[in-house]
């Protein structure tokens, strides 16, 4: 078994103990993810795993085994292009410091899937036909667990939505973003 | 972080038979026992990964809902049949943790998390009778706005800090258990035990026992049903209160309701006094509020939590009203 970090199979530590986010970091030098408060409570370590968003801190590395991890190394062609959420970020003031914006933009890239799935949050008021109003009152509360010390929340829901609604913008006219 | 091994169970009775192993935990999402591993409030010798085990969620021929253990959170919150039919189910696990955490967490492991409680943590400044049983409890005489209003005692007020749990509560229902000795049914409103003199033995579950599945049937009141959650930021945060309510109503009479608490009680707290007070009487402000009063009547305070009291009060009268389309001025709907 292995495990797969934005397509390359690694084999898992032999320590139980380490958790995902050190392994990447310590042992494959994938400083991309960053360590905050190590209890699940602030998202700077958010990494997709098969698809899902979850938190690197409050993982073992020996659980991911045999799963797809995917890092903010992913994003942007041969590590030259910006991903256009990257971009919205900039474009948006969505960082100060940027410690935790490799966890907000993984966050919000897998966030970007369950809208498009339907899926309601707490706040979408009618359960069974799923998230149909107030699309920035949707990215906050579904974006909650990625906290930005600096502050920036503002600017990154600006970058969220606005990356949101060209994507919205390209399937209508059939112009890929 | 005391060593252990790992291994992740292939079957129910893998893991059940490697749970037998000395001081074996089993793991599936982790948000909570990771957590409480770094704090050494835990120190498992071994962690049987349960992440595999079955995760479907069926319909069975009698209409009921059957949750495998290992679903998480979120898939069971977007799933069509919870939501269109168990709106307080969806909307509970909705208003829990963040996005990833939910994610993470599992059926099985939300029904098994403990309390949040501060001083239950702080292994290295706080006594607490549920860590170290008769060492004591700070939290009675210390900061307890968090903390339990209903069914404490002398040792222990802490609260059990699901939202899930409070809707399956109120759903009335069934916890499936596999263990050495076979499996058996439990249901979830007879699971968890109150403190009384021994608050270190939360749940009914027996050395080695694995929940399985999680069973729903369904009813008229869990169709018409709503979850209110109400805490101190209004995203990622524990309940101070929080109600799950469902009402069968018909020609202006309460046939049946459902009414469960949370962030009041060690358990989720199923408001049957309550229940039991609305069932046959007309739809008024004034039933509901009577009913919230009778549930509430045997509530006692610890200073900092005083407010719980009257905020579980108002919260039980307006999601009543919610659902009865009720409000003070009158019927509305």
């Amino acid at each position: 078994m292995a495990i797969v970090i934005n397509g390359t199979p690694y084999p898992p530590p032999d320590d139980p103990r380490v958790s995902l986010v050190d392994f990447l970091r310590e042992e494959l030098g994938l400083t991309g993810t960053k360590l905050g408060c190590n209890q699940g409570g602030c998202g700077a370590c958010t990494v997709i795993i098969d698809g899902k968003r979850v938190l690197s801190c409050l993982t073992f590395a020996v659980q991911a085994d045999g799963r797809e991890v995917r890092t903010i190394e992913s994003l942007g062609a041969d590590n030259t292009a910006l991903h256009p959420l990257q971009q919205a970020f900039i474009d948006h003031d969505g960082f100060q410091c940027g410690y935790c914006t490799p966890g907000q933009i993984c966050s919000a890239i897998a966030m970007a899937d369950e809208l498009r799935r339907g899926e309601p949050s707490y706040i979408t008021s009618d359960l069974a036909a799923g998230p149909n109003g107030d699309l920035r009152q949707e990215i906050r509360e579904r974006m909650s667990g990625n906290l930005c010390r600096c502050g920036a929340h503002n600017g990154i829901v600006d970058a969220i939505e606005s990356m949101l609604t060209a994507a919205e913008t390209a399937k209508k006219t059939g112009v890929a973003a | 972080m005391t060593p252990f091994s790992y291994q992740r169970a292939v079957s129910s009775g893998a893991a059940v038979a490697a749970g037998t192993l000395q001081q074996a935990r089993f793991i599936a999402g982790g948000t909570n026992l990771v957590d409480l591993m770094r704090q050494n409030v835990e120190a498992p010798a071994s962690l049987i990964d349960v992440t595999d085990l079955p995760d479907s969620i069926e319909e069975k021929p009698d209409g009921s809902l059957v949750i495998g253990a290992a679903a998480r959170n979120s898939t069971v919150a977007a799933h069509p049949v919870v939501r269109a039919h168990y709106p307080m189910l969806s909307r509970a696990l909705l208003s829990g943790a963040s996005a990833q955490i939910r994610n993470m967490a599992t059926i099985g492991g939300n029904i098994l998390q403990r309390t949040r409680c501060a001083y239950f943590y702080d292994v290295a400044g706080a006594r607490c009778n549920k860590r170290q049983p008769g060492a004591g409890c700070d939290a009675i005489g210390g900061f307890n706005r968090y903390h339990a209003i209903l069914g404490t005692s002398g040792s222990c007020i802490a609260t059990h800090p699901s939202d899930m749990c409070v809707a399956l509560a109120a759903l009335d229902a069934v916890v499936h258990l596999q263990g050495p000795d076979g499996a058996r049914s439990v249901p979830l409103n007879d699971f968890h035990r109150l403190p009384g003199a021994a608050p270190q033995i939360e749940t009914v579950l027996r050395d080695g026992e694995l929940i399985t599945a999680v069973e729903i049937a369904p009813s008229a009141a869990a169709e018409h049903s709503a979850y209110r959650k109400v805490r101190d930021r209004s995203s990622y945060a524990f309940a101070l209160v929080s109600v799950a309510a469902g009402l069968d109503i018909q020609d202006g009479k309460i046939v049946d309701a459902r009414i469960a608490l949370g962030g009041v009680a060690a358990k989720p707290w199923r408001a049957t006094t309550a229940e039991e007070s609305l069932r046959g009487q007309t739809v008024s402000i004034e039933r509901f509020r009577a009913a919230a009063e009778a549930e509430l009547a045997s509530a006692t305070s610890f200073g900092d939590n005083d407010f719980k009291i009257e905020l579980a009060r108002r919260t039980i009268v307006a999601v009543l009203g919610e659902l009865a389309g009720t409000t003070e001025s009158g019927v509305e709907a």
